[in-house]
């Protein structure tokens, strides 16, 4: 009994090391093969500035988001003010920059609940199987088939008070828009999770694991969803692209954000109406928005060139 | 076949049922009187509101209140407009063709768009065009739907002139004329729309035509000298749009999304605008009705592409 669990330690002991090898091999030539995919390396470059523009540029750009000066109403583009200026003579860039935080915030956090939520249903069907495998199925089918928008413009119409009061105008309003974004974009990740569990659930290294005695929690998250996450990485960045464009959209109808947190969708919203004599208020922040999303759009499309290990290249 | 028809008819009310129990927890989840409006209107008498309350049965244990929304949702008594101060159905009924007409166009547009590009791009996959449609095709799905129409708006109506950027639903012209207004309005929203479906359609096209191309009897068709053109029109094409089917029904709960976006920039009186105004209204009846109706739209495209498929490929009805 004592030898069988020194074996047993060994083997499960050893497992780790060689897996840690394989993956490490595995994850280096993903990176090979992702700087092959010339666009994506393109995306990485933007997103990356602009990550760090939203990030550091307050810090540099010290001109302040309410700052009003009717004198300098709808600039267009100055040395003074280098986007030019809106109705009340705030500054766009510094808007920009601020709400650029706020808008990919959004798209990341939301990616992060809708890959939890997809994952642990995604694996819970492909592990239990049987009749919860049916269940959950058909709820995700019935999730794909709602109409988004007008479902989450129905949640955030409803709930939007209460959020605002319980939490405060600005987290009320992030929570309301991020937890509906994540729950309505999970579906397809719990589809390829659960394709991934049930041909991985028999494959032998799985196998090997559930013989040595391993329990099954552990054979889920040690064995299986390690191996799953490759087409997992690939729809989350997918779907920071959809969350920033879900949220953009909604503070271009008026219904996200309030004016005071300027997210490039609400900069829009606010711009629309003075399109003919300031154009530069819609451009600067509806080129913003298009190039955070044609960037990882083109990531997503690296990462799965990358992370297919079927794909010759 | 009968019985594919059937069967698919009888899964499609599940997924109603379930559609309209999701809407019905949001709104029996939400905080507050969903009439709350109705008590600190004074335009509206208290009478109205009881009548409201009673009609909705607010009151009832919750099975009872979500069968009898449920059915009245089916019946069409979706109740008053708090600020048209109409009937809900009415309203809509008024609005829909509009939404359609737009929304049935664009997609008219992105299939003619996504088909040519996609069967380009598949045909010589990593060419120069496969590049260049590619390329576009992310750009398309990417550009937002309201950056896109603010875009339009600057350069066609306020920059050349040449296109109205108000929809207008009652124009008094008649005959040619007509037409030629309805047109001129119509071209930027439904080109708005087209593009950016068509752009996500174009990346389904190409890689189910790349899944045919490279099958066998392709290849036989080839080898024994049938032109490439009555190849990639009779066996490849035909085949690779099976799934294609399939997919724009995938695309149906998107489109709506966009319709609301497009409808809100070009002023279209459709209901995805009515959706807005009534959510900045306050409007709670309308707002519900108009969910319900996209939901039921989403179901029914589902269920037509459904059976297409399974008219286009007799295998799948014989399961």
């Amino acid at each position: 009994m004592a030898g069988n669990g020194a074996t047993s330690e060994a083997v499960v002991a050893g497992i780790p090391r060689v897996t840690t090898g394989r993956a490490d091999s595995l994850w280096r030539e993903a990176a090979r093969r992702f700087r092959r995919h010339r666009f994506a390396m393109v995306g990485t470059l933007v997103l990356g500035i602009m990550v760090v523009a939203v990030l550091v540029g307050p810090f540099l750009y010290r001109v302040p988001i309410d700052e009003i000066d009717f004198r300098a109403k709808l600039k267009a583009p100055t040395w003074a003010h280098p986007l030019g200026t809106d109705d009340l003579g705030q500054d766009i860039l510094a808007r920009i920059l601020y709400g650029g935080r706020i808008s990919l915030a959004v798209g990341v956090v939301a990616m992060l609940i809708g890959i939890f939520v997809g994952t642990t249903i995604g694996a819970m069907a492909g592990q239990l199987g049987g009749i919860v495998d049916n269940a959950l199925m058909r709820v995700t089918d019935l999730f794909l088939s709602l109409p988004q928008l007008p479902i989450f413009l129905l949640v955030v119409y409803l709930f939007r008070d209460s959020m605002r009061r319980m939490l405060g105008p600005e987290l009320g309003m992030f929570i309301l828009i991020v937890a509906p974004i994540g729950c309505l974009r999970w579906m397809p990740v719990a589809r390829l999770v659960r394709a991934q569990f049930l041909s991985l659930r028999e494959k032998e290294f799985v196998e090997a694991a559930r013989a040595l005695g391993v329990p099954a929690p552990r054979q889920v998250v040690r064995h299986i969803l390690p191996n799953a996450i490759g087409p997992v990485i690939v729809a989350g960045s997918l779907d920071v692209a959809a969350a920033i464009l879900l949220e953009s959209t909604l503070s271009f109808l008026g219904l996200g954000f309030p004016p005071d947190i300027p997210t490039w969708g609400r900069i829009l919203f606010d711009a629309k109406d003075n399109l003919d004599f300031a154009p530069h208020w819609a451009i600067f922040p509806g080129t913003a928005i298009f190039l955070a999303v044609l960037s990882i759009n083109f990531i997503g499309d690296g990462l799965r060139d990358a992370l297919d290990p079927r794909k010759v290249l | 076949m009968g019985t594919y028809v059937l069967r698919r008819v009888l899964t499609a009310i599940p997924v109603l049922a379930g559609i309209s129990l999701i809407l019905f927890t949001v709104l029996a989840l939400a905080p507050g009187d969903p009439f709350q409006e109705l008590a600190t209107n004074p335009n509206v008498p208290p009478e109205v509101r009881m009548n409201l309350r009673k009609q909705f049965g607010l009151d009832d244990p919750i099975m009872l209140r979500y069968a009898r929304w449920f059915g009245s949702m089916m019946r069409g008594e979706w109740g008053f407009s708090f600020v048209s101060r109409v009937d809900v159905d009415k309203l809509i009924v008024q609005r829909l063709p509009t939404t359609l007409f737009v929304l049935g166009s664009a997609q008219l547009l992105a299939l003619a768009v996504a088909l040519p590009v996609g069967i380009l791009s598949a045909r010589k996959p990593y060419s120069l065009i496969d590049q260049v449609g590619t390329t576009l095709a992310f750009i398309g799905f990417s550009l937002p739907t309201f950056f896109t129409g603010l875009l339009f708006i600057l350069f066609f109506s306020i920059y050349l002139d040449w296109l109205p950027f108000i929809y207008r639903a009652d124009i008094q012209a008649t005959g040619v004329r007509w037409l030629w207004e309805n047109l001129k309005q119509g071209v930027m929203p439904i080109t708005v729309l087209g593009l950016f479906q068509g752009a996500q359609l174009t990346r389904f096209v190409r890689s189910s035509v790349l899944d045919v191309i490279q099958l066998d009897y392709i290849r036989t068709a080839r080898s024994k000298g049938v032109p490439e053109r009555v190849t990639l029109v009779k066996h490849v094409v035909r085949n690779a749009l099976i799934p294609v089917v399939t997919l724009l029904a995938i695309q149906v709960p998107q489109i709506f999304t966009g319709a609301v976006v497009t409808e809100q920039i070009f002023r279209v009186p459709g209901i995805g605008s009515l959706l807005i105004t009534s959510i900045l209204a306050n409007d709670t009846p309308v707002v519900m009705a108009i969910t319900f109706v996209f939901s039921v739209l989403v179901v029914m495209f589902a269920l037509v592409a459904d059976l297409l498929y399974g008219w286009l490929d007799p295998r799948i009805s014989f399961r």
